[in-house]
């Protein structure tokens, strides 16, 4: 369980992070989106106390994490695999992190095992590709078996081996009653791991709710149907007020449920060949919802880069 | 690797980061990285080698040297002339301890894992000091008993009974850690590694030689507290009445690494990783 309470990071005159506030659960994979520069790594550099808030607070299993007497014991981080010094051998570097918490020796075999880096653990940490640095990085934040676990970026990078591997890890971590908070950039990675998302823009907190609810509340869901009798339809669909416009042969109603336009077509006496929801992916509702508080647009030229604040 | 095997034990337990265990880890950290293996070995050879050098020159020259230089004539701190240059290997040492913490990105490493960080920088330092305090007595023995047989011939040569000889072998070993201990206490300050490794180069190796020109009773007072003419007192057997005793000499250089070390710790509490 990590609660962030009315967190607040100020570099200068730029707040990074502003006033943010939210739980992260035990036993469901948490996801931390926001676009990059939105204060994911920062928020999350707060909760493991490597930054200092200006305002607020983070506790990790109640209390604040520089508190913890066995901090491996409570949380297990990767923050940046390439955070370690390259001069080691991935198994000395293992060993030292153990010892700073008087963890046993096996542990560090066994996290080696886990990851499948025992046969390059001699190896000088410095030729590793960031594949291996990322598991490396991860059976670091093993070691002390702890109950919480934070990723910031974990699959960037990776092969897509890599990518599937650390999915299916951070599940089964969330299914042994783990609390998994793992940051991304990319919603559909997140759709893809994540129970629960927080969603930030500009260091503000834009959405906190599950997955599910985030997919339902996006905008952009449509009705796709197909009658011999388009033109027909399009006139009833009209009538009732809602949009359509016909898409590849289909007429895409926006405002009615798949229900509203069965009934429609079926009172109206019309055949109907196919009729769908087609939910918003992930990726449009996570731009729908960011769309006013990305820092860096990629504006077309002759445009100019819309500035404004976070709607939410 | 497509199966998952996430880790089913039971059981882990911990110590706690406790500052035994942190020093251990940060034991294992010093001694794991080639760095360290090659800056001790240079350490070792320059002092070494040159205190070898010096003996055998100033045995060698012996006829040719003035009455005055006769009568001043230390033959235990000749033995030691090396670590002018030992010195900078374990100052530099010392700085890259903490400074590659932070040129590899691998302190927030060791803050998630330790974070504790007063507890972290004392482990450190004990580790340290541990390391450079061995390394230092096993040196300043060789030295000292390899080239002191260069002056058996003329009998020139003292052993450790003689007065005050075991003191400044062991002065030598702890000026070793003292140099040490500055390089630390400037890399926890300035946490970068060419620009502590600069400063300290100069506080060690180029200020000295600008001090000691000093004119003037000004210019003494300067030359007798600057780093290591202060702290290299006690080294020598023979004192020179210019300079401080060797216990109140390595006392003053005990401070120009204690004063940076506690605002490198107080910087350290305070800022971001």
């Amino acid at each position: 369980m990590i609660e962030v309470r009315n967190l607040t990071k100020r570099y200068g005159s730029t707040l990074a992070v502003d006033d943010l506030s939210f739980d992260v659960p035990a036993g469901v994979v948490t996801g931390f989106l926001g676009p990059n520069g939105a204060g994911k790594s920062t928020t999350m550099r707060m909760i493991l106390g490597l930054d200092r808030p200006t305002g607020g607070h983070a506790l990790v299993n109640g209390r604040p994490y520089a508190r913890c007497g066995a901090p491996m014991r409570e949380v297990g981080a990767l923050i940046d695999a390439k955070d370690v010094h390259g001069g080691r051998s991935a198994r000395s570097h293992l060993r030292a992190l153990a010892q700073s918490n008087g963890l046993p020796a096996r542990r560090v075999e066994e996290v080696l095992e886990m990851v499948g880096l025992t046969a390059v653990a001699k190896r000088r940490i410095k030729g590793f590709s960031l594949g291996m640095s990322q598991r490396l990085g991860i059976a670091a934040s093993m070691l002390g078996d702890p109950q919480v676990l934070l990723f910031d970026e974990p699959v960037n990078g990776l092969d897509p081996e890599g990518i599937q591997w650390i999915r299916n890890f951070m599940k089964a971590l969330a299914g042994e009653g783990r609390t998994v908070l793992v940051s991304s950039h990319l919603m559909s990675e997140m759709a893809l791991t994540a129970t629960h998302l927080v969603v930030i823009g500009r260091g503000r907190l834009i959405a906190d709710m599950s997955t599910a609810e985030f997919i339902a509340r996006s905008s952009g869901n449509v009705v796709r149907v197909r009658s011999p009798q388009q033109a027909d339809l399009t006139a009833a669909v009209a009538e009732q007020g809602w949009s359509s416009q016909e898409v590849d042969g289909y007429l895409e109603v926006t405002g009615a449920t798949c229900a509203e336009v069965g009934d429609l077509a079926a009172s109206k006496r019309l055949t109907v060949h196919e009729l769908y929801l087609e939910k918003a992916s992930l990726e449009e509702a996570f731009m729908e919802l960011t769309r006013d508080s990305v820092d860096y647009h990629a504006g077309s030229p002759g445009q100019p880069v819309p500035t404004a604040e976070v709607a939410s | 690797m497509s199966a998952v095997a996430v880790d089913r034990r039971p059981v882990v337990t911990s110590g706690g980061s406790t500052l035994p265990n942190v020093t251990r880890s940060e034991w294992t950290k010093l001694v794991s990285v080639r760095s360290t293996r090659w800056t001790l070995l240079v350490l070792a050879a320059a002092t070494i080698g040159f205190g070898i050098l010096f003996c055998f020159l100033t045995n060698h020259y012996w006829p040719k040297a003035s009455a005055h230089d006769k009568a001043t004539f230390d033959p235990t701190s000749t033995s030691f002339g090396g670590l002018m240059f030992g010195q900078l290997a374990i100052a530099v040492l010392g700085v890259m301890a903490v400074s590659s913490e932070y040129s590899t990105g691998g302190i927030r490493t060791s803050l998630t894992a330790v974070p504790n960080r007063m507890r972290f920088l004392a482990g450190k330092l004990i580790a340290f000091t541990a390391v450079s305090a061995v390394v230092g007595l096993i040196v300043a023995f060789v030295a000292f008993f390899a080239s002191q047989p260069f002056f058996a011939k003329r009998g020139l040569g003292v052993g450790l009974g003689d007065p005050d000889v075991l003191r400044a072998v062991i002065g030598a070993a702890l000026y070793i850690v003292a140099s040490g201990l500055f390089g630390f206490a400037i890399g926890t300050l300035l946490r970068h590694t060419a620009g502590a490794i600069t400063t300290v180069v100069a506080f060690m190796f180029v200020l000295p030689l600008v001090v000691n020109a000093f004119p003037g009773s000004w210019g003494d007072a300067i030359i007798r507290y600057f780093t290591s003419n202060a702290g290299q007192q006690i080294t020598y057997v023979h004192q020179s009445g210019n300079h401080l005793g060797p216990w109140l000499g390595f006392g003053v250089y005990c401070i120009w690494f204690v004063v940076p070390l506690i605002a490198g710790a107080y910087l350290l509490q305070r800022r971001d990783s």
